[in-house]
């Protein structure tokens, strides 16, 4: 994990870390065993184009789990996950690019906690964004 | 909604909304968060090692964001899944289903509040929000959202999920 990013230090408007993915066919089967998402367009090919898709997509569960793994990995030992949550719009591919992104859109104290809010999504190499969602994360303070 | 279209929503399903289902039991087991963060990629070791969970405060080792539990499985029977029967077990005219959207949200320092670690028994307690018809480029749709409600063991809330299900 990176070092612990602090609530002084967040600006609005600034972008925290990128996350990139590449959701290999295996790693679709595992996310169907961690998940117990069995449904076959995520892993079998002849059943997926059956329903008139191009091929397997990637499970839009995965990709919000992706945006939880930003957002954990971004706050650090002493911050907190409070919310996080997206639509699925868009389809991914599997093995392609799926970058998890995420922009401070307001900071606030509130009962003691230091609040921030952030814009998250996934998005693919041509930039369309797949996942659009918000978060609520703690982080710690200097003082 | 048109005139020409008849709604899809009965009053079976309007008299639906806000009733709470019946409860789901979720287990957190160390396999299951190990198995969840290995299929998302987390590298940090609270999601796979109960030593370095407990030296950062946690239980045991930590579910990973959006692990919510694994429902029990009973041979011939539904998944157990909470909100199962939310919105799926309605008829309506629509064979297909997407998962719209997921928010979840976490309770972890709350004075009612508490993290999901491995060892916790989980009740999810789920309701439909609301049901909305729409035309999208799919065609018409019903599409149902839900609230679901995670408790621990010693009654503490963990969870709150709202979910969007898309049928057209």
């Amino acid at each position: 994990m990176a070092e612990q990013v602090y609530f002084e230090d967040i600006e609005v408007g600034a972008e925290i870390p990128q996350l990139k993915k590449n959701c290999s066919t295996q790693q679709l089967v595992l996310w169907a065993a961690g998940s117990g998402d069995f449904y076959q367009i995520h892993y079998d090919k002849d059943f997926a184009q059956k329903t008139g898709l191009p091929g397997l997509i990637v499970h839009g569960a995965l990709k919000n789990a992706f945006l939880g793994q930003l957002l954990h990995d971004w706050a650090g030992e002493n911050g907190q996950v409070r919310k996080f949550g997206c639509a699925y719009r868009g389809m991914d591919d599997p093995n392609q690019d799926i970058l998890c992104r995420g922009v401070v859109t307001k900071k606030y104290q509130e009962s003691g906690k230091n609040l921030v809010e952030l814009d998250v999504w996934t998005e693919k190499p041509d930039g369309k964004k797949t996942s659009p969602g918000t978060a609520l994360v703690a982080l710690p303070s200097k003082s | 909604m048109t005139q020409a279209k008849p709604s899809v929503i009965t009053e079976e399903m309007r008299a639906a909304i806000g009733a709470e289902g019946p409860p789901a039991v979720l287990e957190v087991e160390k396999t299951n968060c190990r198995m969840y963060a290995r299929s998302v990629g987390h590298t940090d070791p609270i999601f796979y090692d109960e030593a370095a969970a407990k030296g950062r405060g946690y239980r045991g080792i930590a579910a990973p964001p959006g692990f919510l539990g694994t429902p029990t499985f009973r041979p011939g029977g539904g998944s157990g899944a909470p909100g199962e029967a939310g919105g799926r077990n309605f008829s309506v005219p629509y064979k297909r289903i997407l998962n719209g959207g997921t928010d979840y949200e976490y309770f972890p320092d709350a004075p009612d509040g508490d993290v999901i670690c491995a060892g916790d028994t989980i009740t999810a307690r789920s309701s439909i929000l609301s049901f909305e018809e729409t035309e999208g480029s799919l065609g018409p749709m019903l599409i149902t959202k839900r609230q679901t409600t995670y408790t621990n063991q010693n009654g503490k809330l963990v969870a709150k999920m709202d979910g969007t299900l898309i049928q057209y």
